[in-house]
């Protein structure tokens, strides 16, 4: 096991760097221009000069190369210095966004909190409204429960967030008045009253996301519970007489949650992407709405951190995913 | 002892209240919402008006304009004339003197130093300034004494009011900025993000693309402003929920640039929680007649350039009839509501530029008639006019819009009823105006007999705006298909007109020479054919007072004077 | 059902009967008990029918103007509001421009369903392929199944999006704005979707291929090509079936997301998604015209979604009979 994830993981170096040229070029290719949202009253010479300080002017191998040193030398440098109060960093060249001429990482540090508050929330709740409904629909398969527990799943996976998010806005935020429209990201939580503040501002884009990852994980929990209790342990635990319940929650609970875990690891890159129409929608401005800012205002520097951030969470927990699968499941050997 | 001094307290809150009205922070917070979120609040490094307007509550300039366009001091004693001395005769220089005591944020004092330095930094070849513009021509910046400054042009500047005037180019502080200078500029994050300033707000945290918290200016010119103690100018979304935000929710209390359709902002303005405000810049939606035949049977070379006259559109009772067919107030009923009015002027504003133009107003479909009648155009058998074989046959192009093809829609029954044929069509915006000289569907190349689009000026000052329409400056194909005079319009007493202009600085005489100007190319000849003059729209909740919009600098100019409604 | 029940059924038969259990029939039996995927299909059916012949019937030009007949409420209005202006002339209402509602569902819904079918044949085709190739040739299967695992790690969304504004501008050029599109969208959503398909593929694939009916086969020297095409593919379509609903479902999603973010088809260019996003902000005045198109995505979805799990039941024989 301790071979297969270390050769694993020295695998996923040259296709990282493999992925990270892939979008570099693919950028490079992209007709934008960072100066369109500058209005057009600027006049062309001014426009020029200002793409020469973004350093466009420099050929596209030393570019790539003085990115790769910025993400992979002197990011991890300044996480450090931050860490331990150290000073490695100090005066050298950090990745900066053509937007706001600021390094992209203290962005992302900045973004990180409500991203992960909504859409990290969103998937335990999620996960939590899943299981059950999985286990008993499966259970009781063709039941009106599971019935009902299919379409509401299915509505889940249906019906796009820019549905669902302007219309609860619409009942809750404007008719009621229940829940704040836009979400405060400079709300601090320090005692219970600002802690239902911030509930109050979370239900909504918690709830439009936790529908997604309930239908996802509830459709997938009841295929693999399916699958197990046909087996033939299931039937030789109940005919050695084992109460239904530990059968059920035991038994075949335990063997179906290896796919299940591995589905629910997978989706964790997800979390930290962000999720784009929500956030926009609800205006939570995290990780994913600044990805989507960064691509209309052509901020290059900032598009090829973050994608390709995410594009390294997806490739380690991945790797998380194969080895939990391993150890769950002890049929499986890698070799 | 302590139920007395708090009897005490109680009293002396209910002696103070009507006075805390004029005390600095006494009416709590305020929250902003511009459905574009600012990303840096350095002017000199963004263009965009999200950062402009943002950095606006942060750092001043010498003077602003207001709502009506005229120019009013903010740091500077008072605003620089030939009559007061403070422009030189010859016009190539101005000189500045700034308030006497004033203070930055952070506690040490304004001098002209600073002011210099704002010039060399965004003048510094290699920092990319955005606002390069407003310093073209600046010669050098001389220090005269600690509150007096003065800006040398290279040549003669009928209007000096670049540098330093308005939102985009505000002082900013030297000891901050020192180390950032050119190349250097973009790695000032701190200084960027939260320059120190003399405005009535200080930043206490900037997120990017995202939320500012700002608290009052300690140190601010005005010991009794600003009214609130806090700001949070919250940025990002889309102008929908900007508006709810203020109109629908009251979660905030100002949003910026409602472009929303009539109708949506009338039923959010129904919310009753706040007021959609409207005022008036230079943005003109006009009609543009093709003075030149764009018949795709002539050759590249010729087809749409001043060697072949267009067919019907050069003879001027016909564009004027196409004009007189046009209901402006149902076009401003359907498209822009509140946000805009109809107008006969190429210049629409600051009013003292205006002309007195209001020919165009009502639709007259008879007379427009009875004009295309008289100067022989028939009516054919198919409801068409025609003269010696040419029939009155128009391409209408546009760029894709919902206002804009219910304009074409609306115009081309109008144009019907006249004997007027149309054939409609519309382009994506980004082709339209996208500049690409090998496209045959830019607004420059203008391959169509008339088209429509909206165009404006930067800053209060007509001159670049009415020289675009100069003889030979039209877009043709020795130019790479650039050039600004889009109808090919060419009259040598305009161009005359248009040098004077360049060298008159007396204020009086620019006004009635632009005037004159802008007349010459809408009433006398219908080659521009304005049609609406759209004007922003933003909401302000009704708790809150002090809000006058304005179009000709920043939004927030006077936000000091902002205050709650009790 | 017992022998002898069969035999009686049979003697009352007057042509000949059918082989027993024949797989399809089967499956049909199956698939018939599943009644949300039996409702699912019909309604996918009919939708489909709507939109290809929708025109025909509905003549109206969607993208007429009738700035007079603006705002039209839909007829069902009428139910509870008796001064709701309704005509006859537009059932599912107008426009804030006037253009009738039902004959840009029309349009709109071929758009969408085009896009969705093609991008989701797309994807299934190169899926396939790649899945068939990895798990019948041995050499092939490393780089193949190392490729599949790079392009899965590539953040879809973003890309997507990064590839529509590059190659938006050039397609246009060659195809037209609306045909570029097209071709755009359904290409990134096919390529950036095929990676399931060739997963379960493949690994369908590598079981089968140490049967015995593929050893026979390879005995008697029935070339690889042969192989896959008569032995292997008919024995993987259970798989491939029910990734081409979930294909189907997120092509349509993923289109009209692409235009809610508007990086979409062009704005006189009506598709489900298009018209969706348009109507947020009238949404309080006219909920239909948000609700109509939004129900339109969400049952074709629902209904590809639960045809999907029907044929899944229908053709595993596992579960089948049970």
């Amino acid at each position: 096991m301790l071979t297969f994830t270390i050769r694993r993981l020295i695998l996923s170096v040259p296709t990282l760097l493999f992925i990270s040229l892939i979008i570099f070029l693919l950028l490079e290719l992209a007709p934008g221009d960072p100066m369109a949202q500058v209005p057009l009253t600027v006049p062309p010479e001014v426009k020029a000069k200002m793409r020469e300080a973004l350093g466009l002017g420099e050929p596209m191998h030393i570019r790539y190369w003085k990115w790769l040193v910025q993400f992979f030398w002197i990011e991890p440098q300044v996480l450090f210095d931050n860490m331990f109060g150290t000073t490695f960093a100090e005066g050298k060249q950090r990745i900066l966004s053509w937007q706001t001429r600021s390094p992209v990482m203290d962005m992302v540090a900045q973004r990180l909190p409500q991203t992960l508050w909504v859409v990290g929330l969103s998937y335990i709740v999620g996960i939590l409204i899943a299981l059950p409904i999985g286990i008993y629909s499966a259970y009781r398969q063709y039941s009106v429960f599971d019935q009902s527990g299919t379409f509401i799943t299915m509505i889940g996976f249906s019906i796009p967030p820019f549905f669902t998010g302007p219309l609860l806005i619409m009942i809750f935020a404007v008719q009621l008045g229940w829940f704040p429209s836009v979400y405060d990201t400079t709300h601090v939580v320090n005692d219970w009253d600002s802690f239902v503040i911030q509930l109050r501002q979370m239900i909504m884009p918690v709830m439009v996301l936790a529908l997604q990852t309930t239908a996802q994980i509830s459709r997938f929990m009841r295929a693999s519970m399916l699958d197990n209790l046909n087996q033939d342990y299931v039937r030789t635990a109940r005919a050695k007489g084992l109460p239904e319940h530990i059968v059920v929650m035991v038994h075949v609970l335990r063997n179906s949650m290896i796919p299940v875990v591995t589905a629910i690891a997978l989706g964790v890159p997800g979390i930290f992407g962000g999720a784009i129409i929500t956030e926009v929608v609800f205006k939570v401005n995290g990780i994913g709405a600044q990805l989507l800012s960064a691509l209309f205002a052509n901020d290059l520097p900032s598009v090829q951190t973050l994608t390709f951030m995410i594009a390294v969470l997806i490739v380690v927990f991945n790797l998380i995913a194969d080895v939990l699968y391993g150890v769950l499941d002890p049929r499986i050997r890698y070799d | 002892m302590k139920i007395k001094s708090l009897m005490l307290g109680a009293v002396a809150a209910t002696a103070l209240a009507p006075a805390a009205f004029a005390e600095r922070g006494a009416d709590g917070h305020v929250n902003i919402i511009y459905w574009q979120a600012p990303s840096i609040l350095n002017p000199f490094l963004s263009g965009g008006t999200k950062d402009i307007e943002s950095a606006s509550l942060v750092i001043e300039p010498l003077g602003r304009y207001d709502p009506n366009g005229a120019l009013i001091p903010y740091l500077a004693e008072e605003i620089p004339t030939v009559a007061n001395g403070g422009v030189s005769e010859d016009l190539t220089s101005i000189t500045w003197k700034l308030k006497s005591g004033l203070m930055w944020s952070d506690g040490t004092a304004v001098t002209s130093a600073d002011v210099k330095f704002t010039a060399d930094y965004c003048m510094h070849p290699e920092g990319g300034c955005a606002q390069l513009a407003k310093f073209d021509g600046v010669d050098s910046v001389e220090v005269i004494d600690d509150l007096t400054v003065k800006v040398m042009f290279s040549e003669p500047k009928p209007n000096p009011y670049g540098p330093f005037m308005g939102g985009q180019s505000p002082i900013i502080q030297a000891a901050q900025f020192a180390d950032c200078l050119g190349a250097k500029a973009p790695e000032c994050t701190d200084a960027n993000f939260a320059p120190i300033g003399t405005g009535p707000f200080v930043v206490d945290e900037f997120k990017p693309n995202d939320v500012i918290s700002m608290s009052a200016n300690p140190n601010y010119r005005d010991a009794s402003k600003p009214a609130f103690a806090t700001l949070t100018f919250k940025g990002g979304g889309d102008a929908t929920a900007a508006g709810r935000a203020v109109l629908e929710t009251g979660e905030f209390d100002y949003a910026w640039n409602l472009q929303l359709a009539p109708d949506v902002l009338a039923k959010m303005a129904e919310g009753g929680k706040g007021t959609p405000i409207a005022a008036f810049g230079s943005l003109v939606e006009r009609l543009e007649m093709n003075l030149t035949d764009p018949s795709p049977n002539l050759d590249a070379d010729t087809r749409a350039t001043v060697k072949a006259p267009h067919p019907f559109l050069s003879e001027l009772n016909v564009r004027k009839a196409l004009s007189m067919a046009i209901d402006r107030n149902l076009l401003v009923e359907v498209g822009y509501g509140q946000a805009g009015r109809p107008t006969c002027n190429l210049v629409p504003g600051p009013a003292v530029y205006a002309s007195d133009n209001t020919d165009c107003l009502t639709q007259d479909i008879a007379g427009a008639n009875a004009l295309l009648d008289e100067a022989g155009w028939a009516m054919g058998s198919d409801g068409v006019r025609e003269k010696d074989g040419v029939r009155l046959s128009i391409l209408y192009q546009t760029s894709t819009n919902a206002v804009r093809q219910d304009f074409q829609a609306l115009i081309k029954q109008w144009w019907s009823e006249i004997g007027v044929e149309t054939e409609l069509r519309n382009l994506d915006a980004s082709v339209f105006f996208g500049g690409d000289p090998g496209s045959p569907d830019t607004f420059q190349k203008f391959y169509a007999d008339v088209e429509m689009y909206a165009n404006n000026f930067d800053g209060t000052d007509p001159q670049a705006y009415l020289s675009m329409y100069r003889c030979g400056n039209e877009p043709k194909p020795e130019s790479q298909w650039q050039g600004e005079n889009i109808n090919r319009f060419c009259d040598p007493e305009y161009d005359k007109l248009i040098d004077e202009l360049s060298r008159t600085s007396d204020l009086e005489t620019r006004y009635a020479l632009s005037k004159q100007m802008n007349e010459m190319l809408t009433k006398e000849t219908y080659t521009i054919v304005p049609l609406v003059d759209r004007g922003r729209v933003s909401a302000h909740a009704n708790s809150l007072g002090g809000v006058v919009l304005n179009t000709w600098d920043s939004e927030l100019w006077n936000v000091a004077d902002w205050h709650r409604i009790k | 059902m017992t022998e002898q029940d069969q035999k009686i059924e049979a003697l009352q038969d007057d042509g000949p009967l059918e082989p027993p259990h024949s797989q399809w029939k089967d499956v049909w039996h199956q698939f018939r008990k599943h009644k949300g995927a039996l409702i699912g299909g019909s309604f996918l059916l009919l939708v489909t029918l709507g939109v290809l012949l929708g025109e025909y019937i509905w003549t109206i030009d969607p993208q007429k103007l009738d700035i007079r007949n603006k705002d039209v409420r839909p007829l069902y209005t009428f139910l509870w509001d008796s001064g709701a202006k309704v005509q006859w002339a537009h059932p599912l209402g107008t426009d804030n421009l006037g253009r009738d509602a039902l004959a840009n569902m029309i349009v709109g819904g071929r758009t969408s369903m085009a896009v969705g079918w093609v991008a989701m044949i797309l994807a299934l085709s190169i899926g396939t392929t790649v899945g068939v190739i990895a798990g019948y040739f041995r050499r092939l299967d490393g780089p193949l199944m190392r490729f599949t695992d790079l392009v899965l790690s590539l953040p879809i969304l973003p890309l997507l999006l990064v590839a529509v504004t590059l190659f938006r501008d050039p397609l246009r050029a060659s195809f037209g704005p609306e045909t570029g599109m097209f071709i755009l969208i359904v290409g990134v959503v096919g390529i950036t979707s095929w990676m399931q398909t060739a997963r379960i593929v493949r690994s369908e694939v590598l079981a089968l291929k140490e049967r015995e009916f593929i050893l026979a086969a390879r005995s008697i020297g029935t070339t690889p090509g042969a192989i896959i095409r008569r032995h292997l593919l008919p024995n993987v379509i259970s798989p491939i079936v029910v990734s081409a609903t979930l294909g189907l479902a997120t092509a349509i999603i993923t289109e009209s997301a692409l235009s809610f973010l508007g990086v979409g088809f062009p704005p006189d260019f009506p598709t489900w998604g298009k018209m969706l996003a348009d109507s947020v902000p009238r949404m309080d005045q006219y909920p239909e015209r948000v609700v109509l198109p939004g129900m339109a995505i969400s049952l074709t979805v629902l209904s590809v979604n639960y045809l999907g799990d029907g044929l899944r039941d229908a053709l595993d024989p596992r579960i089948r009979g049970r």
